[in-house]
């Protein structure tokens, strides 16, 4: 290999790696915000991205009913209809992953956390009578109409058998986490139209080259997740730090108790705290079938995890760590599978993480979220 | 000092840019009762986490029976023979009162897989020591009638002079009480006291840091007084209470008195 | 008592239903005791004959696939992992996300030592195979059981992703075809292990599942027990009792690791053909939620949860690929009703001390304790 190609091959990989960091970040700053506030993993973050997935898909497809393919060619949009129709998807992908991770949060932690809860009540009241209803039938319509009936008398029994008072034990949280992970994802799996295939995304942006950066050809998709992930963490970083709301998020990230006492109302906060994270991970994934045109039920499980290793690897609970993590990790990634190859790439990560955590117990910048280090 | 157990030389402790001790220096004799006292924030229990080996000093050393304790792990400093309670309660609390202070008594005993797995004497031995040590202890802080019982479970008073138990279960040469009596009521007070009495009788020296000066008038044989990490007096109780800077430290100083 | 007022009993302290079966067969004179622990374990013993009684046999009836199989296939293999893995995650308190890494270990020793490069038998390589696991734990441990909590979560999470990937990469095991034609174990007298017949595998593993409780229980009970508990309740109070921490935690995950190595090796005699893909990530999240599920830190806990985690999805096999979405909202369910477990940890039950007395030759302490002042 000649000299020049390597170099050009490792801007590549720069521009790719830095790309791919920033979907991680993305990702990464829901595992670090609910970590800091809560001390738990949020292990269904990854099923909030992946829904976000979904949500940026329809709302390209069903809402603005762009086909995948038009007269034989990508259903390429180009001016203010670009823009418009790339502001709804990500729109779209951060309402819904935003819903989605509070709505996690009411059914699947917050009746763990000893508070009565009537939206998880609710919620799991459905589940469970709809789960019951499909070992007698397997009729999707009955049983939805199973569902629904059993939901009020089932929500007002587990409205009263709540714990209250002492909240469950941490594992309990991650199970329960992983517990609604596996059923969102297998809600898709099984429900969604293609089953558990992958479904494609319409590619409305025209991935042309947008200027040469050292040889290398950069592509303004990439440009496009950069910018919008440094945007992203910009206002976040704004929001945590300077605003009322993000100041009650770093006193409960530094003592629930005394926050508690302090007047912030924690059950709140811990709602904003999701709400951020989902939000990011919407984002997130609006970029990621922006670069990848492609989407499927499972897809969140290994970028969650990566993008929590992200998160580790920066500093678990620091915002700033979680964007450093993840361009780290991304470009860790690219460059390893060159050196190696492609089949050990996930190994590089690990190996990646496992090195830094060696020299830095606590990460590359260190945890906290409280300590205002974000 | 010659028969000193215990030589805190010139300690120094910063965390960042806020030094938590300056210099200290004192020296506990064997078989004395010594106080540690100061307002609150004094850095007594930063002296305390120095000792026990929780952080590393800035400067300075601390030698236990002749030999400096720099270097060692914590558990290996509890194994040397000093055993320590702390400010607020760190009890296993899903684990009996029995076992937290066999837990406590392990620290002198040798079992480790092997012989568990097998069943081995020492193991049969070990446990049984363990044991009958722990209703020992657990009877003479007055606290037997519960040993069965979580810790969790146990009333307030009597987790305090659980943990007092499990640090003698390590069989230590030195044991330090860090504010042992705090939330009692003074009639409370006064018993623990007599019972810190009893424990140096049976030949034990203690530390014990009190918020609470006229508490620990009445027992201590010394006390040494500690102020924005520095030492400010050190001497007999009467001594002590008849120092101006400690009264100013702990009244403040009075405006017209500049 | 109104409905919900009985559910609540039933969701706040069915423990007792469990638990008190425990202290009451702990209550009994000694033979009546034995007697009936010995018709318990008779009548696992009898397991693959479950479904022809009458009732039992309808309810743990596996439609469409044979009971016999998932008993040995599934169930004693789960039950094993659940327990190796409750002496890492329940005892000594360390979340390990890559456990499937030991059992990936273990059965590719086998798989390594009786077929792929070598032929010896299996009597030889479980031995072997049970070391190597264990040192796989010590080797993963030494570095990461100074990490905290969480960030020994990952760090083992990452563990069984390499070992998986590198499995698939590396030619000398098979890569992604795998292994096949592993040793079987050695017939032992009627006891013929081959394909048609699953009983001989199960009554192997079910004997080897009793040895290891028995094995357990004795390190639950002593010193190693204590120290786990105290680690996991607060490692720093227990390191300043004197604890040596990173030593003991170190023994748990060896531990945890062999009994996950054993597991694995007896999958493998048994399928006698592996590959990359029977050691997914999402198994360690499997077996993690079996432990959670039964009970943390309760070694019955650990097996009816490994049982259950086993079974269930077999029983309900008419549910086709609903399956893993119902078993995702019910892990949620008993999460949230029973956040310790369907058998949570209980309390240890101090039966000494009833008819403690003070030793007679041992002097009052106090007198002991002078010995050092």
């Amino acid at each position: 290999m000649s000299d020049w190609l390597i170099y050009r091959t490792f801007w590549d990989l720069t521009v790719t790696g830095v790309a791919l960091g920033a979907i991680y970040a993305l990702v990464a700053l829901g595992y670090t915000l609910v970590y800091g506030v809560l001390r738990l993993i949020n292990f269904a973050h990854s099923e909030v991205f992946m829904v976000g997935t979904f949500a940026t898909l329809i709302t390209a497809t069903n809402f603005i009913g762009i086909p995948l393919i038009e007269e034989g060619n990508y259903p390429y949009r180009t001016g203010i209809t670009l823009v418009a129709v790339l502001l709804a998807c990500i729109v779209g992908g951060m309402v819904v992953s935003g819903a989605g991770a509070v709505l996690l949060e009411r059914v699947a932690y917050r009746p763990l956390r000893g508070s009565g809860e009537h939206v998880g009540a609710v919620v799991l009241a459905f589940a469970s009578a709809f789960t019951v209803s499909l070992i007698f039938t397997g009729s999707t319509r009955t049983n939805i109409i199973i569902g629904l009936v059993g939901t009020a008398p089932l929500a007002v029994l587990y409205l009263r058998i709540f714990r209250r008072g002492r909240s469950a034990p941490r594992l309990a949280f991650l199970i329960s986490a992983i517990g609604a992970s596996t059923a969102v994802a297998e809600a898709v799996a099984i429900w969604g139209p293609r089953d558990r295939e992958q479904y494609q995304t319409s590619r409305v942006l025209e991935k042309r080259v947008l200027f040469e950066f050292l040889g290398t050809d950069v592509r303004i998709d990439y440009v496009l997740v950069i910018v919008g992930a440094l945007l992203m963490l910009t206002a976040l970083v704004l929001f945590v730090n300077r605003t009322r709301l993000g100041r009650g998020v770093r006193a409960v990230a530094q003592d629930v108790e005394t926050a508690r006492i302090l007047g912030v109302n924690v059950d709140f906060v811990i709602l904003v705290t999701f709400l951020l994270g989902g939000v990011m991970a919407g984002a997130a994934a609006m970029m990621f079938t922006l670069v990848y045109d492609q989407t499927r039920f499972n897809i969140g499980f290994l970028l969650g995890v990566k993008s929590f290793t992200a998160a580790v690897l920066g500093g678990i609970g620091n915002l700033r760590g979680a964007l450093l993590g993840g361009l780290v990790l991304g470009l860790g990634e690219n460059y390893g599978a060159a050196l190696f190859g492609g089949q050990w790439k996930d190994v590089i990560a690990f190996v990646l993480l496992l090195t830094v955590l060696m020299f830095r117990p606590t990460g590359i910048l260190g945890e906290s979220l409280a300590k205002a280090r974000v | 000092m010659a028969d000193s157990l215990l030589s805190v030389d010139n300690l120094t402790m910063q965390f960042g840019g806020v030094t938590a001790l300056s210099e200290v220096t004192f020296d506990i004799a064997r078989g004395e009762i010594l106080g540690l006292i100061g307002p609150n924030g004094a850095g007594k229990t930063t002296c305390f986490n120095v000792i026990t080996g929780v952080y590393a000093a800035t400067h300075g050393t601390v030698t236990f029976d002749g030999k400096p304790l720099a270097g060692l792990k914590r558990f290996q400093i509890t194994k040397r023979g000093i055993a320590r309670t702390f400010q607020n309660i760190r009890l296993f609390p899903d684990m009996t009162a029995i076992e937290n202070v066999m837990v406590g008594a392990d620290a002198n005993h040798k079992t480790s897989v092997g012989g568990a797995l097998i069943g081995s004497p020492r193991h049969h031995r070990e446990e049984r020591e363990g044991r009958d040590m722990a209703m020992e202890l657990l009877t003479f802080m007055g606290i037997a009638d519960r040993a069965g019982e979580a810790a969790r479970n146990l009333p307030y008073g009597y987790q305090r002079r659980l943990e007092i138990a499990r640090a003698l279960a390590t069989n230590p040469r030195l044991l330090c009480l860090d504010e042992p009596a705090a939330g009692f009521t003074p009639a409370e007070k006064q018993e623990l006291m007599e019972l810190i009495r009893r424990i140096r009788a049976q030949g034990y020296t203690v530390l014990l840091i009190e918020h609470d000066v006229s508490l620990v008038m009445g027992v201590t044989d010394r006390i040494v007084v500690l102020d924005f990490g520095k030492i400010i007096a050190n001497g007999s109780p009467a001594e002590v209470r008849d120092n101006p800077d400690v009264i100013a430290a702990y009244l403040g100083v009075p405006d017209d008195a500049a | 008592m109104s409905l919900s007022d009985a559910f609540k009993e039933l969701t706040s302290r069915p423990a007792r239903t469990v638990s008190g079966v425990g202290e009451r067969v702990g209550d009994m004179p000694r033979v009546a005791r034995w007697s009936l622990i010995a018709l318990f374990v008779v009548s696992l013993y009898l397991m693959p004959w479950w479904p022809e009684v009458p009732l039992l046999g309808w309810l743990v009836d596996t439609p469409g696939t044979s009971f016999e199989g998932v008993i040995t296939d599934k169930v004693v293999i789960y039950v094993l992992v659940a327990l190796g893995l409750n002496v890492v995650v329940g005892l000594a308190g360390l979340l390990d996300l890559g456990y499937v890494g030991f059992y990936a270990v273990g059965a590719y020793t086998l798989g390594v030592l009786s077929s792929q490069h070598a032929n010896l038998p299996w009597l030889l390589c479980v031995p072997i195979a049970v070391a190597v696991s264990m040192i796989s734990g010590v080797v993963l441990g030494t570095p990461t059981l100074r990490l905290r909590g969480d960030y020994l979560a990952i760090v083992t999470l990452g563990f069984g992703e390499i070992i998986r990937i590198s499995a698939n990469n590396a030619d000398w095991l098979g890569g992604s075809r795998g292994i096949s034609k592993i040793a079987k174990p050695p017939n032992i007298g009627p006891l013929k292990f081959g394909i048609l017949d699953a009983k001989p595998y199960f009554f192997l593993g079910l004997t080897i599942i009793i040895v290891v409780v028995f094995f357990l229980r004795r390190l639950e009970h002593s010193r190693v027990g204590r120290a786990w508990n105290a680690v996991r309740e607060d490692e720093d109070a227990a390191e300043l009792m004197g604890v040596n921490t990173f030593k003991f935690k170190l023994w748990a995950f060896a531990i945890g690791a062999a009994i996950g190595g054993l597991a694995g090796t007896l999958y493998a005699g048994k399928v006698r053909f592996i590959n990359p893909s029977n050691f997914p990530l999402q198994l360690s999240i499997l077996f993690l939620a079996a432990v959670v599920l039964g009970g943390t830190g309760n070694m019955w806990g650990a097996i009816l949860g490994g049982a259950v985690v086993a079974w269930m999805p077999e029983r309900f096999r008419n549910f086709a690929d609903k399956r893993v979405f119902v078993f995702g909202v019910a892990l949620v369910l008993v999460m949230v009703f029973r956040p310790q477990g369907l058998i949570p940890r209980k309390i240890r039950k101090e039966r000494w001390l009833a008819n403690w007395k003070p030793p007679q030759r041992t002097p009052q302490f106090g007198e002991t304790g002078t010995g050092r002042g």
